[in-house]
């Protein structure tokens, strides 16, 4: 079960303005996919170890050359706002991470 | 007792620093962590860009095998446990300098554990080092991000809005997180050029203070002698020097230990070491931390380093240089300064391994690698590979030297032309000067019958009583010999025909 508060520090977090009417639905929403996903406490995973990955694969690497990439001038085109060879944001209120 | 001895005063509570430290490493890789542009240094901004650095929809980033390689072998060098699973999780948090608003790090299985470094912490010039372990949390990869110019101002605070380049954003870092063993600004220094001397002697960094490509963070906290609980811990940022770490640290314990004896509220907070006014400022209070909110990075898979791969790793280490101080002292029997001098850089110490390989005597070339050789290079802005002067032909010199064959003044004359002139045999070199020295006793004696003839006053002088003249005649036969004459067998001689 989530609550109201939790839901107002996830939304926090992720940089999001909910009004009040939203959390309100988003904390039913959330809670009832979290009981969706409590059946699964039925199962018994005493001597499963956590999974950190879908398929089994280790050890992608490549070589360390460098390669020709995009197009630059394309890549700083597509932000909303650009300054000489910067990308321009706005002033930054607060150095919190 | 009768007398009661004078008892040293009973001082007030005597305080302790605990101390750790965080320290990103640069790799010098060719090309980023996750994606194949370039990490060249001061190139204009967002030059080096890809698609994956700036977090574009629908990338996929792939590790750079040099990464693992050097973090493996940092890890190896630092006496750490590699982990045999080990995966890159995200770190999420917002800041204009991180494009995908995550860095992609290593959170609960980093790639390295359980290690640790000695230090050697000379007090006094002469002293014998205190040599102490600190132990090493941990180590891992993880990416570094962007640089930020701020418009309008050259602080955050007033500028009106931000400029970024990415050029840094993916670099290969190394976090190196120390266990609290440190105590005092001196080895916390210390720890910082250890571990930079480690990176440079991997060669997988240049470990570069000033240009950001070894960054230390320091957390601190005091308390009371005898205590076992921590005190409140405080971040400080912003050093880029070791000496800066050193001074930071201890004001820090000064203004804490004040802190405890006024009743005054330490903070839990990040400082700013200011260069300009030697203090630490309150930047950003610690209260209600940062929820990072850490999950497995789906689009790398994990790590598995094999036994046989970490042993070819292993095997490819080179001799790190608390290992060179230790040989050094023990089987060359040089002092523990000369130990530290000669094995700070490690081009200097093979350059000083392959001049004693010649049997020259290593306290004879370590006195002319730190001394005149060390102030040439150092006026001249050279590294010891640049110079003409080869470890063959130091070793010669020290040779040819103890075999009597050219005085130590004649060598320290020649040196200069040496340092910038390449030959092929020292020998030759001096024979073709006419600068070897005169050992043989016919020859010498008949040059002193020279000068005692041509001063038969001054003799009569020194037969009467004048015995401090030895020194004229002495000067008069080098004089004559241009520095030449054996010094020993010369004042032999003379007093011998002085006597008459």
């Amino acid at each position: 079960m989530l609550d109201r508060e939790q839901v107002h520090k996830v939304a926090h977090l992720a940089r999001l303005d909910l009004t009040p009417e939203e959390e309100t639905a988003f904390t039913q929403q959330l809670s009832s996919i979290l009981d969706y996903f409590e059946q699964l406490e039925e199962l018994d995973t005493e001597n499963v170890h956590p999974t950190t990955r879908a398929i089994e694969i280790s050890n992608v690497t490549r070589p360390d050359t460098l390669r020709t990439m995009e197009d630059r001038e394309k890549m700083l085109q597509e932000a909303p706002e650009q300054e000489g060879d910067f990308f321009r944001v706005p002033q930054i209120l607060s150095t919190e991470d | 007792m009768a007398t009661a001895a004078p008892k040293k005063k009973a001082t007030s509570t005597q305080y302790e620093a605990v101390i750790g430290l965080e320290t990103h490493c640069q790799l010098n890789t060719e090309t980023k962590i996750f994606s194949p542009v370039s990490t060249a240094f001061g190139t204009p901004p967002n030059t080096n860009i890809s698609a994956i650095c700036l977090g574009y929809p629908g990338v996929l980033p792939v590790l750079n095998e040099k990464v693992l390689e050097y973090a493996v072998k940092a890890g190896l060098a630092l006496n750490c446990k590699i982990a045999p699973y080990s995966k890159f999780d995200r770190k999420q948090y917002f800041y204009p300098d991180l494009p995908k608003n995550y860095q992609i790090s290593q959170y609960d299985l980093p790639i390295a554990e359980h290690g640790w470094l000695e230090i050697e912490v000379v007090e006094k010039p002469g002293d014998e080092p205190m040599r102490k372990k600190i132990g090493i949390t941990r180590l891992h990869m993880e990416e570094d991000a962007g640089k930020l110019v701020h418009a309008g101002s050259d602080r955050l605070a007033g500028s009106t809005h931000s400029l970024v380049d990415f050029n840094r954003a993916g670099v290969p870092l190394l976090e190196i997180v120390s266990e609290p063993d440190i105590r005092t600004g001196a080895e916390a220094a210390e720890y910082g050029q250890e571990l930079r001397r480690i990176m440079r002697y991997l060669g997988i960094s240049d470990g570069n203070m000033q240009e950001g490509s070894l960054r230390c963070d320091v957390n601190i906290s005091v308390r009371p002698v005898g205590q076992e609980e921590f005190g409140t811990k405080v971040e400080i940022k912003n050093m880029n020097s070791f000496s800066a770490i050193q001074k930071a640290i201890d004001y820090e314990i000064e203004r804490q230990i004040k802190c405890l004896e006024t009743g005054e509220k330490i903070a839990q907070e990040t400082r700013l070491w200011e260069e300009g006014s030697q203090k630490t400022i309150s930047m950003r209070s610690k209260e209600g931390s940062s929820d990072y909110r850490y999950f497995p990075e789906p689009d790398l898979p994990p790590i598995e380093v094999s036994v046989e791969q970490m042993n070819q790793w292993k095997g490819e280490l080179p001799e790190l240089p608390a290992q060179k101080r230790h040989r050094y002292e023990e089987e060359l029997e040089l002092s523990a300064y000369d130990a530290r001098v000669l094995t700070d850089d490690r081009e200097i110490a093979e350059y000083f391994e392959s001049a004693i390989a010649q049997n020259a005597n290593p306290k004879q070339v370590a006195n002319w690698l730190m001394g005149d050789i060390a102030a040439y290079l150092n006026s001249e802005k050279l590294t010891i590979g640049e110079i003409a002067l080869k470890p063959p032909i130091l070793a010669e010199l020290v040779n040819l030297i103890d075999q009597g064959t050219i005085s130590g003044k004649i060598a320290k004359e020649i040196l200069p032309e040496l340092l910038t002139t390449a030959i092929d045999s020292l020998q030759k070199f001096v024979e073709s000067k006419g600068m070897i020295q005169i050992s043989d006793t016919g020859e010498l004696e008949k040059i002193i019958d020279k000068i005692l003839s041509e001063n038969a006053d001054k003799v009569e002088q020194f037969r009467n009583g004048k015995t401090k003249l030895q020194g004229f005649f002495v000067g008069q036969i080098m004089k004559e010999t241009s520095g030449r004459a054996d010094p020993k067998l010369t004042n032999q001689l003379l007093g011998k025909k002085l006597k008459g």
